[in-house]
């Protein structure tokens, strides 16, 4: 282990801002990529069951 | 035709496949997941500090992983597309569909953690040299992809127009690849290839393999869920689908 402190690992011996700036872009796109997953199924199967509710209003 | 193949192409029906992709997703998250808090811990507490580069080369744990899978996303999604041409199953064209935002998203990290590595290192964010300007074409390629897809009302002729477009742009994969050493560029050679012993640490290489299989699964697992959507939306009107949502 080479960080004596939480500091020390935080700034990355300088390089702090580039080093997190890279994990952290990550780490945001892919979250934000699984939540607009989440989202577009919850609008596909929102569309399924208003139109089969058409469909029964129909009849 | 013998049972194996015929098993095969019963996957290639959207009814069939996306009951599987659902079974298989949260398995390559879980995989994903925990690979990826191994990768980083190697990656932060194992993997020493570079001679030359101090902790700012770290970044390579991520630079590396996204900018291989920006690559090999391409191959794939052509390879499904140019499946699609061929054997003209909807499913082909859904599976490239649905792997082109990842790899737009992975083409853009590995840009946005270069800049973030060329700024300290070669003292600037951007140059146009040939591995730099390669990477950037393969983002509009993908983005290209996807509005070209978009335009198209008729999704069975976006997934045609689509095909040809990523199988034309499969050219400049190769190009991405040997950059760095047909043209005289900034950006270093590979650190690992196929052919020599790796030029890094063991505990880093680990890390950086590691990493990249943890993307990989991530990706797959993202690409399947990715997919059912897409079945969901393109195959509404279908009775299974009526169905299959309570």
């Amino acid at each position: 282990m080479q960080w004596n402190s939480a500091a020390e690992f935080f700034a990355m011996g300088g390089y702090g801002v580039y080093v997190w700036g890279s994990f952290g872009m990550t780490v945001l796109v892919f979250v934000a990529e699984v939540w607009l997953i989440r989202r577009r199924r919850a609008a596909a199967l929102q569309a399924i069951r208003d139109a089969r509710l058409d469909d029964a209003g129909a009849r | 035709m013998n049972n194996r193949v015929a098993n095969w192409f019963r996957f290639a029906s959207p009814q069939n496949f996306y009951p599987l992709a659902g079974r298989l997703w949260p398995l390559f998250a879980m995989l994903g997941t925990v690979l990826a808090g191994i990768g980083l811990w190697m990656s932060f507490f194992v993997a020493p500090t570079d001679a030359q580069q101090g902790e700012g080369y770290r970044i390579i744990f991520v630079h590396v992983p996204v900018s291989w899978m920006s690559m090999i996303i391409y191959l794939v999604m052509a390879a499904w597309a140019g499946l699609g041409l061929i054997f003209n199953t909807r499913l082909s064209g859904m599976m490239a569909t649905a792997l082109a935002p990842t790899g737009a998203l992975c083409a853009f990290l590995s840009l946005w953690t270069g800049a973030l590595w060329g700024k300290p290192m070669w003292g600037t964010w951007w140059v146009w040299d040939a591995r730099l300007t390669s990477e950037l074409i393969l983002l509009f390629l993908y983005l290209g992809f996807m509005a070209l897809q978009a335009a198209i009302d008729d999704p069975r002729r976006a997934d045609k127009a689509g095909a040809v477009l990523a199988l034309v742009g499969v050219i400049n994969v190769p190009i991405i690849y040997f950059s760095v050493q047909w043209w005289n560029t900034l950006h270093q050679g590979a650190s690992v290839s196929l052919t020599r012993s790796p030029s890094m640490a063991t505990t880093m290489l680990w890390g950086m393999l590691i990493m990249s299989i943890a993307i990989w699964m991530y990706t797959i697992a993202v690409a399947l869920a990715r997919v059912r959507c897409i079945i969901l939306e393109r195959e509404r009107h279908a009775d299974w689908v009526r169905h299959a949502v309570e």
